[in-house]
């Protein structure tokens, strides 16, 4: 890639950073120059956050449904996987895909829901009266 | 405290890598030479791993290698940790920091606040260097940032006991005292550097890794049309994309910066040769570049036929041919 031709365009990396790319200049030579992005790959970023809002409302829709608990919601809404959260609650996987139940998650107590609630930074009150 | 001189690079673990190296009197390393020396370059479509269902791809080495292997061919050794209490692995980074020792530490970014939200996924191989401490706050100069940074002593616990894969658990190191390094170890080091990239893009047995690797992944691209629909190829190819060019990279899925580096050996070991396959790596990180923009032209919705697929895959295929033959070019040297 040329200097010249070292895209510019707009991303989310505004107002944070400029990254370092590797062109060659006018003699043929590699030398570092800084980009404020590319559009292809903001693109890619954008497409990979639509996923994430349609992950996070259909989370909504299945604890309207009855078909999953509010751990599901936080768990989409914090873009966790579930060795993520497992690390961070120290619950092993089994348990959480539990509690991920509605009937399973109104029988839990609070110590168990406050772990939750640390996890996912909101109150225990946020969690037991989740409000869509 | 002296004065710190803050180094920005394109990936950052090259960053640590040189910032550390810099700090030991190497004063004559760069982003390049780490990269390349630290056999950086690599592809791999990882195997029953899903990332959001898509596939795992990296177009570099194992987290923590090129800083092992850059140190390894260098003969300089390592101080590292883990820890399992926090309490420990503060005092162990204070007790560094007392003693005037720059160290790196291995941390996730979705906590890191000084990232834009876009990018703070939960991905736990960032590196970063910690030079100093003010009152609670540490000083941290990350090298993918245009300047220097602060973080405070819970924000930094946090990020440096993140959860999930590749959790980092406290990881803190630094490289020992060395002493001058001969022009004579760097050209071994270059040399050194450059085998095991040979060896580990062109003969791992394994179809899903080097350049092998690159062909399996346009194999399976002729398929996620039919297989996994428009919508859902299109978030996988915008997958590949997001690992072969996001910040990190230097553009190309790090080709460029290997074509750096290959320019900079040929230099140090006067050999032209290498100049023109350093071409080669150039013409490569090109295609890559074309195959990104062949890849978001489905992924933004405007072209999305099964040919269209069959394009990008097929500049996959010219890619891996451009690169398995720069690599047997680079093997047929006889470097020593």
């Amino acid at each position: 890639m040329k200097k010249e031709e070292l895209p510019q365009d707009k991303s989310h990396l505004k107002n944070f950073t400029r990254e370092v790319c590797y062109v060659k200049n006018s003699e043929g030579k590699y030398v570092t120059d800084l980009s404020t992005g590319w559009e292809v790959k903001s693109a890619a970023l954008n497409n990979q956050w639509d996923e994430i809002e349609r992950r996070i409302k259909k989370a909504k829709e299945k604890i309207i449904n009855g078909k999953a608990s509010p751990i599901l919601y936080f768990f989409e809404l914090k873009l966790m996987d579930l060795p993520v959260l497992s690390g961070y609650t120290g619950f092993s996987k089994w348990r959480i895909k539990r509690h991920m139940k509605p009937n399973v998650f109104k029988n839990l107590n609070d110590k168990t829901l406050q772990v939750y609630a640390e996890v996912f930074e909101i109150s225990l009150n946020d969690l037991k009266n989740f409000n869509l | 405290m002296k004065e710190f001189k803050h180094i920005q690079t394109a990936h950052c673990e090259n960053g640590v890598t040189v910032k550390l190296l810099k700090e030991q009197g190497l004063d004559w390393i760069n982003e390049p030479l780490a990269f390349g020396m630290g056999s950086g370059l690599f592809y791999i479509h990882i195997p029953f791993l899903k990332v959001n269902g898509g596939p795992a791809i990296s177009f570099r080495s194992m987290p923590g290698s090129i800083f092992r292997r850059t140190c390894k061919v260098l003969n300089i050794k390592i101080n590292r940790k883990k820890f399992r209490s926090k309490d420990n692995a503060r005092n162990y980074l204070n007790e560094k920091l007392n003693q005037g020792i720059t160290v790196g530490c291995q941390v996730g970014v979705f906590h890191l606040k000084y990232f834009p939200k876009e990018y703070r996924f939960h991905f736990n191989a960032h590196n970063l260097i910690v030079y100093g401490k003010e009152g609670n706050n540490y000083l941290i100069s990350d090298p993918v940032m245009e300047n220097t940074t602060a973080l405070s002593v819970d924000e930094l616990e946090k990020v440096r006991f993140a959860k999930g894969a590749l959790a980092p658990k406290g990881h803190i190191y630094y490289p020992e005292k060395t002493e001058k390094i001969t022009n004579e170890k760097i050209r071994k080091g270059i040399i050194k550097g450059i085998k095991h990239n040979v060896r580990d893009m062109l003969y791992i047995p394994a179809r899903f890794t080097g350049v092998n690797g690159i062909n399996h992944t346009a194999s399976k691209i002729r398929k996620w049309r039919e297989k996994h629909g428009v919508r859902n190829a299109g978030l996988f190819l915008g997958q590949i994309v997001r690992m072969q060019e996001e910040i990190g990279t230097g553009g190309g899925g790090f080709r460029f910066l290997y074509a750096a580096f290959l320019e900079q050996a040929a230099e140090r070991l006067n050999n032209d040769k290498i100049i023109r396959i350093s071409e080669e790596f150039t013409k490569s990180g090109d295609l890559w570049r074309d195959s990104a923009l062949q890849m978001a032209g489905i992924y933004k919705g405007r072209i999305t036929s099964q040919k269209d697929f069959n394009d990008a895959a097929d500049i996959m295929n010219e890619i891996a041919s451009v690169e398995r033959k720069a690599l047997n070019d680079l093997n047929k040297l006889k470097l020593h």
